[in-house]
């Protein structure tokens, strides 16, 4: 029967169903359910909801776009392309820089730089529909093994398939000093995010996540053992730093 | 990310949630290309490095309630009068299956319906779809509860294990 430490509620069913659980509270609510078959058929039934509503809806994902949805209409019809758009960022970012160096002085105007180019491939490779990557997941150990080789260091692409995200491949990529690293990961939804590695670290061997907001682009960055990680993607803050926590807990098992 | 692009990445999910909502494709395009319309005309009110998916389902749940409520006015008018039975009751007594989804979804009220599908499908948090909404997250919540547990009953209607009853 139902242990009287547990209390389930409506709520936590639900949250339980969205994946939206922090693990010690999912565990909870898994043991509750085992102890009420009832409650754990609902449960079910509505995990199959979600399940069918995937099976029933996504193929419309698949269906190509018609192109006038792609521009607001004939009158602003001109589309920066992605070379340009990043011009543009580069642009606006070392004006953004120049102005804000006055408060950003030595290492942490460098991690500033560093957070503003990996929001820039991040906006340059994240749309890429055939291209995103240079090496697809598919050849994970040889992208892996290729990209430690070219940067120097030992790296690895995390894994965050719990976390909803898969890896869609990598690719290299120049560095303001040398090479760096750009891991994709894309949800169900066509979600990206994208980790960006360099090795170049400078004096610091450590620091705390840091979070800056690059236009669109969310970016949290971090160091750690030597290799700077700058994570960003177009969601919310704290889907991103959630993110962002479990590949620093998957480096650091 | 250029602003065109940063729309256009969101029109697939827009189009799955349009599609899912309306159930109909002619219905269902014309709401993408009413919301997109709108996006790119209001974009300059947009405000830079807030949640543009969240901006973009907010235009399409208003477009789409005000269809909803013009449609129902339409209907009271037609009826002259008489109470009008919402969608929300199903009618049919036979059984839906895997393949009837699609059916029992519309016999959800709108407002349920919404819920079900922005957190079942389109996996916004419980906040977005509160924000998206424009309702407090109780609500958010109350809606999803009973418009899971009302399409599993409608799922499971005719079976013998299972009782209609109304929940909470």
């Amino acid at each position: 029967m139902t242990s009287p430490k547990v209390s389930v509620s409506e709520l936590d069913m639900h949250a339980y169903v969205d994946g939206r659980l922090p693990e010690k509270r999912r565990e909870e609510v898994e043991t509750f359910l085992a102890a009420n078959p009832q409650e754990q058929e609902r449960v079910g039934v509505y995990l199959q909801q979600n399940n069918m509503l995937h099976a029933l809806f996504d193929p419309v994902l698949a269906e190509p776009i018609p192109p006038q949805w792609r521009t607001p209409d004939q009158r602003w019809s001109w589309r920066l392309g992605p070379v340009a758009a990043a011009m543009a960022w580069i642009a606006l970012g070392s004006a953004l820089g120049w102005l804000l160096r006055g408060e950003l002085t030595g290492s942490s105007g460098r991690n500033v730089d560093f957070a503003r180019r990996a929001a820039i491939a991040h906006a340059v490779y994240s749309p890429e529909v055939r291209h995103p990557v240079e090496v697809t997941a598919e050849q994970e150990e040889h992208l892996v093994r290729w990209l430690s080789k070219r940067l120097g260091g030992d790296l690895k692409a995390p894994h965050l398939v719990d976390l909803g995200y898969e890896l869609v491949g990598g690719r290299l990529l120049p560095g303001e000093k040398g090479p760096v690293a750009q891991f994709m990961y894309q949800d169900k939804n066509g979600q990206r995010l994208t980790l960006y590695i360099k090795t170049d670290t400078g004096a610091e061997r450590e620091t705390a996540f840091r979070f800056s907001q690059e236009g669109t682009v969310g970016v949290f960055y971090w160091i750690d053992r030597r290799l700077s990680y700058a994570l960003s993607g177009e969601v919310g803050k704290e889907e991103l730093l959630k993110v962002a926590n479990g590949v620093y807990r998957k480096l650091n098992p | 990310m250029n602003d065109a692009d940063g729309i256009v990445a969101h029109i697939p999910p827009l189009r799955r949630y349009a599609r899912a909502l309306t159930g109909d494709t002619v219905a269902a395009e014309d709401l993408v290309q009413d919301t997109l319309e709108r996006a790119w005309r209001r974009f300059g009110l947009w405000r830079r490095g807030s949640n543009l998916r969240a901006w973009l389902f907010t235009i399409m749940h208003n477009i789409f309630i005000n269809q909803v409520k013009a449609t129902q006015n339409r209907r009271n008018q037609a009826a002259d009068g008489a109470e009008v039975k919402l969608p929300a009751t199903p009618t049919q007594e036979e059984r839906l299956d895997l393949r009837d989804l699609n059916k029992a979804l519309r016999m959800l009220s709108a407002e349920q319906r919404e819920v079900v599908l922005l957190i079942g499908l389109e996996q916004v948090s419980y906040d977005e779809a509160a924000k998206i909404l424009g309702l407090p997250v109780g609500t958010v919540m109350s809606r999803l509860s009973r418009g899971r547990e009302h399409l599993r009953l409608l799922m499971n209607r005719g079976s013998a294990t299972a009782q209609l009853k109304v929940v909470k």
